[in-house]
């Protein structure tokens, strides 16, 4: 088991975000240091929109988390709905 | 005529506006070949059968990037302009800490502008869109962090010694061949390897060693406008570590002759990159005044809990940890102290101060490293600080012996052995060559056509190609002001002045 992990800068913003992956995700870690905050998780993670919009009370895109963002690890994917992280297992899909 | 409204559509999905811009803008060239167009793309040996299997997990378009990044610049100038009125260099916990911003500015921020231009070219170069537009936006960004940087930081000019001429001393100051040598080996390898170095050795694997720890570090020692810059640029990292993710993913799955290529190419840019961040650990132990964590507990946390996750993740390739990977493990307790001594030793040819740390410091760095600490460096503090209180403060007159492949000077111990300087040498076409460490002499042994070339600071100066034979004629060289820039903090003009405002503060207080 690996942790993937996301940080942000201690915004006004991203204090909603940190409150909906924390909600959305029970095992998420959270550290708060000077001026960041990182969460962990084992092995994936996903943000919701529609959970972000429930705590920020407006519309948002996920694109705008690109401006709270410091850093991540983990496979990203990312559609309307969510952005998750994950590691993976298995084997790789190989083209030859 | 009935004029009919124009058809409603439905707002495409992130998925979709991302395969528009990504699948169209590739096609096959008819009036010359594809070879031509795109000469870099083969000799590497890199294999890519399907160029439309890449895509960006963020799929970020052209429109959101635009929108996205003038918003990171309107919030970013605004906290740069405030810090500028209102006199920010005054909250700063301590005027020595400005020192680790003299290094930053001389030594990453030309990186960034390098790494520009490194994207710009292989942007050029890849057969596949999606790649091309990563690149493409990356190459902006990075202009962007070169830009806000120095805007930044032009501030502290107006104030403090050493941050007057970056450009010119990046191309000239022998500490900073260090991190010039490490770009310009990215940049005159092939576009595949560059990103391997860059994109993923370095932006993914280490980075976040700089500007995480650090940046917090800034926070904390009252510097409002470095975190800014900082964050700013690093929330673009973000994505940058992306594309090192999945470039090195694609490379895997497009063919499996990819995987040994790809394999010496993370041994080797991992090792350059670690021995390029050895300035980093001592920014981190040494320069902050206030300090968040060590660089052994940053180490921890950044690369051995981070990077055993993500080389679990690739291990499925068949592709493994870096090698040497466990060399820079034991190395976390003395790298630190290893090269900020060494900086104390020739502060009156650098463009930053260097001190002997204060008692409650070392006691810090004693707490940080309970193994090391009292037993091998708290020793020459003392030794140093009594010479110093005896008018005798130590400098080192003779020139140091250099790495030829990572530049830095011999300063490094064996692996398992603390208090033994790590030497390794090889010959080639009847030239001794020396190594800090078997990761430099790895590399250099498998292009040692490309490592003979290295301009080395110290055999430069002693061939007479830097503007004289006297440590004041080199340094003018460099452009460095004799007596400002250079010597311990301690009697600097630096220090004299930051005394003043306190001085200042006090009398206004009372």
């Amino acid at each position: 088991m690996s942790n993937v992990s996301i940080t942000f800068q201690n915004t006004d913003d991203a204090r909603f975000l940190v409150e909906a992956i924390v909600e959305d995700n029970p095992g998420a870690v959270v550290s708060v240091m000077p001026a960041l905050t990182k969460i962990d998780c084992a092995d994936r993670l996903s943000i919701r929109r529609e959970t972000i919009e429930n705590k920020l009370g407006r519309p948002f895109d996920l694109q705008e988390l690109q401006l709270s963002l410091i850093t991540l690890a983990g496979n990203v994917d990312e559609d309307d709905e969510s952005f998750t992280l994950a590691w993976k297992t298995g084997a790789p899909h190989r083209h030859s | 005529m009935n004029a009919m409204p124009p058809p409603k559509h439905r707002k495409l999905s992130l998925k979709e506006r991302y395969a528009h811009l990504t699948r169209g803008l590739s096609w096959e060239t008819t009036y010359q070949p594809m070879s031509k167009v795109f000469p870099f793309a083969d000799y590497e040996g890199i294999k890519i059968h399907d160029w439309d299997a890449w895509e960006d997990p963020f799929r970020l378009t052209m429109d959101a990037y635009w929108k996205y990044q003038a918003e990171k610049e309107r919030k970013l100038y605004a906290v740069i302009e405030s810090f500028a009125q209102n006199n920010g260099h005054l909250n700063v916990t301590d005027a020595r800490y400005i020192n680790a911003l003299k290094v930053f500015l001389t030594g990453v921020s030309p990186l960034e502008y390098s790494a520009h231009r490194g994207y710009a070219h292989v942007g050029r170069h890849f057969v596949g869109a999606g790649p091309r537009i990563a690149c493409q936006m990356q190459a902006i960004d990075e202009l962007r962090h070169a830009q806000t940087q120095i805007h930044t930081i032009s501030h502290y000019n107006k104030f403090f010694d050493g941050l007057h001429d970056a450009r010119h001393m990046h191309d000239r100051v022998w500490y900073l061949s260090v991190p010039k040598s490490f770009f310009e080996d990215a940049c005159s390898a092939g576009p595949f390897e560059f990103l391997t170095a860059i994109s993923f050795s370095f932006e993914y694997v280490l980075t976040n060693l700089l500007f995480v720890p650090f940046m917090s570090g800034a926070a904390y020692n009252g510097d409002m406008a470095t975190v800014t810059f900082g964050f700013s640029a690093q929330s673009d990292e973000a994505r940058h570590m992306t594309l090192g993710l999945e470039i090195i993913k694609f490379m895997l799955e497009q063919d499996e002759g990819n995987v040994p290529i790809v394999q010496r190419w993370i041994d080797k840019w991992f090792w350059r990159g670690y021995r390029l961040l050895a300035i980093v650990s001592m920014m981190m132990d040494y320069m902050l005044p206030k300090r968040v964590m060590s660089w052994a507990e940053a180490w921890e946390m950044y690369f051995e809990q981070a990077g055993d996750a993500l080389f679990n993740d690739l291990s499925r390739y068949g592709i493994r940890k870096p090698k040497y990977h466990e060399v820079a493990s034991k190395e976390k307790s003395r790298l630190s102290h290893e090269v900020w001594t060494t900086f104390y030793n020739y502060s009156q040819a650098t463009a930053f101060h260097t001190w002997v740390p204060t008692e409650e410091e070392q006691d810090w760095l004693s707490a940080k490293y309970p193994d090391t600490f009292d037993r091998l460096y708290r020793p020459r503090f003392q030794c140093w600080s009594e010479m110093e209180a005896q008018g005798k403060r130590y400098y080192n007159p003779t020139l140091p012996q250099l790495c030829v492949v990572c530049q830095i000077p011999m300063i490094f111990t064996e692996p398992d052995d603390p208090k033994t300087i790590c030497f390794r040498s090889t010959e080639y076409k009847g030239e001794k060559y020396h190594f800090c460490s078997d990761g430099c002499k790895d590399i250099f042994i498998y292009e040692p056509e490309k490592y003979m070339q290295s301009w080395l600071p110290v055999h430069q100066i002693y061939q007479g190609n830097c503007g004289g034979a006297d440590l004041k004629d080199v340094l003018a060289w460099y452009h460095l002001n004799f007596g400002a820039d250079n010597f311990d903090y301690k009697g600097s003009p630096d220090e004299k002045l930051w005394n003043e405002w306190q001085a200042q503060r006090s009398v206004n207080e009372a």
